[in-house]
């Protein structure tokens, strides 16, 4: 077990003209569940990637403890991973793709079958020791692959996407198994998705990235309640954060005919007007007229709530709202209602710079 | 389709959903393909079937009439007779060229595949200065002609006096084999996930490690594919033989073979029993491996 560092680690690819990751900072703490996530080709991976090894780290350090890894071959990191399309060697049984790195650590044999029974037991996978990874099903790759990994006693578990192959309700319950199972062992876990909302559920800590760079580390909560720059607060959440737009005046924002109040020392930090954030669930439908006129296209009736989805042509409003509202409340298709938002519990963000004001 | 789907429906019982597809295996594309690979079949198969049919005959018969008569009377014994292989193995030497073929062919065949595959590991997963730049030199080797490298080769090897030995050809062969198997072997290993020799890296495997316990075995179907040519290739070659083992107590079957003809025009029925002689192991080389040329030995190792 051991506390993972990045230290301005660069990678740039041959032939690229701007660096997939241009120089990360991040600290990992022992024991901890690490999610990187962000959008689609941001460089999770990548980051991954050059503390598996796999990846030269072209300028910057990377440290697992106190060792510096930054040139250390992977054979030499002691960490395990798990790849998104599984990579289990096709011709070996279930068993000796679980041995295998043990075989190479030069455990004795006995040690091995007792190791790998363990983590097959821990896993469920018993039953399927002797079969050959093309005589499994989808799911029970995925679990080979976890028991690859967990087999190792590493100090570090790597694990880009290991979900993303799986139907969505095995996805669901394979995200708790893995981060009980992380618990359980107290392995520092660094875990690459795209998926916000495992991302959500099963880190200590997320890391948000785009293009390259970290916009936000934090707890999956405070990412929710205090996003660091507009992109954070649009890419956590589901449905997405709404953002409005308006004009500034004294003791906030006028958009269409409606009235936001934002404190002024907040708007005074602005250098070229401000963008709010708005969660669904800080919409709240107007009983009187004053609020931002939408209409409603679709209702998603969960039961518990819904969520009204609409259009509106007020200037400065994105075009589409979601909004939550209360469930059985038998909103019209087509209807016009009126929403404000909840003043206390807005993000106010720099127009310009898409930093953070209040 | 858009047709059968309707009658399908009004079948309650399904009992008639199963003619559709069965009805569709004979369509006139597939009659028709099977036509066309019977044909080649018998093409393929009558004169191996008349040459083997006259190397059991005897040598007046074989003069006489044509072989098919034989189907007149098969059940008569005392016309098949094994005079033609005894003469050819014994008293013409093919026996022990059959011998020095095999010498001459196991090594040419697996030295070259050895070589390459090592060769073929380092062009697809090790990272060195002008890697890509080596690989297409490899690939430009191809389209040398043979007969080029002959005189500098029988110089170099009669420097060493080799001339005449079994390493001249092992070699000869090794050498004109390898950048066609580089450039198979590694394209073949290029296909493989590379997640999985990542994996290994994770896991602990050195190089050699990866070489031997993961690629050579997932690389199956290409190296029996390659074996297959190059067997096949030096099995019948007769030029490399010729120029550098010749005729002597180290010739090879084709080099037999010519012989027979050419000391024996009219004897030409024991080049039946020849022929079939340096056929068979050919054919069993290829009946052995080819259950290798299937692909998918890498099923399920990663998903998609
Ligand atoms: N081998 C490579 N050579 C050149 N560029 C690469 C290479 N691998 C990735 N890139 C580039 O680096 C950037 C980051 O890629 P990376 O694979 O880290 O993205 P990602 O965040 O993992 O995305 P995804 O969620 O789609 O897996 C991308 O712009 C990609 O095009
Ligand atoms: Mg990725």
């Amino acid at each position: 077990m051991a506390t993972v560092r990045f230290e301005k680690a660069q990678r740039w690819y041959p032939g690229a003209d701007t660096p997939a990751v241009p120089g990360i900072d991040l600290e990992i703490e022992d024991g901890e569940f690490m999610v990187l996530v962000g959008p689609s080709g941001c460089g999770k991976s990548t980051t991954l990637r050059m503390l598996a090894g796999l990846e030269e780290v072209n300028s910057g350090n990377v440290y697992i403890g106190d060792r510096d890894v930054t040139k250390l071959s992977p054979k030499d990191r002691d960490i395990a991973m798990v790849f998104q399309n599984y990579a289990l060697y096709p011709h070996m049984t279930v068993a000796d793709n679980m041995a295998f790195a043990l075989k190479m650590a030069k455990v004795p044999s006995e040690e091995r079958k007792v190791r790998v029974r363990e983590a097959a037991g821990i896993l469920g996978l018993t039953d399927y020791l002797d079969r050959k990874p093309k005589a499994l099903s989808g799911g029970q790759r995925q679990r080979v692959a976890m028991g690859r990994a967990i087999v190792r006693q590493p100090q570090v578990f790597l694990m880009d996407e290991p979900l993303s192959n799986l139907d969505a309700k095995m996805r669901v319950a394979t995200r708790t198994d893995i981060a009980k199972l992380q618990a359980d062992l107290g392995i520092t876990t660094v875990y690459v998705t795209h998926d916000q909302i495992e991302a959500m559920t099963m880190g200590d800590r997320v890391a948000v990235m785009n293009f390259g760079e970290l916009q936000q580390v934090d707890t999956p909560l405070s990412l929710y309640d205090r996003p660091n720059n507009r992109f954070v607060a649009g890419f956590i959440g589901s449905p997405a954060m709404n953002f409005l737009e308006g004009e500034m005046t004294d003791g906030g924002l006028r958009i269409g005919d409606y009235d936001l109040p934002v404190p002024r020392d907040v708007l005074q930090k602005a250098t070229d007007g401000v963008v709010v954030g708005v969660r669904p669930e800080h919409f709240e439908i107007a009983s009187d007229n004053n609020g931002i006129p939408i209409e409603v296209t679709l209702v998603e009736e969960l039961g518990a709530d819904a969520y009204i989805y609409g259009t509106t042509d007020v200037q400065g409003t994105p075009g589409h709202l979601v909004v939550r509202g209360l469930a059985r409340r038998d909103v019209a298709k087509g209807s016009t209602v009126y929403v404000s938002a909840d003043a206390e519990r807005i993000h106010v963000f720099d127009k310009a710079t898409e930093k953070r004001l209040n | 389709m858009t047709q059968a789907a309707p009658t399908v429906d009004v079948d309650p019982m399904g009992g008639e959903g199963q003619k559709p597809p069965r009805a569709q295996r004979f369509t006139l594309g597939s009659v028709v393909v099977r036509a066309t690979v019977a044909l080649l079949c018998l093409l393929w198969l009558v004169p191996t079937i008349g040459l083997l049919v006259s190397s059991f005959r005897s040598e007046e018969a074989v003069k006489e009439d044509g072989w098919w008569t034989v189907f007149a009377s098969p059940l008569e014994f005392s016309q098949w007779t094994l005079d033609s292989y005894d003469s050819v193995i014994f008293d013409q030497g093919m026996g022990s060229a059959f011998l020095n073929s095999i010498v001459v062919t196991v090594p040419a065949t697996i030295i070259p595949i050895m070589i390459a595959a090592f060769a073929a590991y380092a062009f697809t997963f090790m990272r060195f200065p002008g890697r890509d730049l080596l690989f297409i030199l490899v690939v430009g080797l191809l389209v040398v002609p043979l007969q080029v490298a002959f005189v500098p080769l029988l110089r170099l090897f009669s420097q060493y006096e080799l001339n005449g030995t079994f390493l001249a050809v092992w070699l000869a062969h090794a050498g004109f084999g390898m950048p066609l198997a580089i450039y198979i072997l590694r394209n073949y290993m290029a296909s493989l996930p590379h997640e999985i020799i990542e994996s290994a890296a994770v896991d602990g495997a050195s190089h050699f490690r990866t070489f031997w316990s993961l690629v050579v075995p997932m690389s199956v179907p290409a190296l029996a594919a390659y074996a297959i040519f190059q067997f096949l290739w030096v099995w019948n070659d007769l030029l490399v033989a010729l120029l550098f083992l010749g005729a002597g107590e180290n010739e090879v079957v084709t080099i037999n073979l010519r012989d027979l003809i050419g000391d024996l025009g009219q004897e030409w029925h024991l080049l039946t029993a020849g022929a079939f002689i340096s056929m068979v192991l050919p054919l069993a080389v290829f009946f052995a491996l080819q259950r290798y040329f299937v692909r998918g030995l890498t099923a399920g190792s990663v998903k998609g």
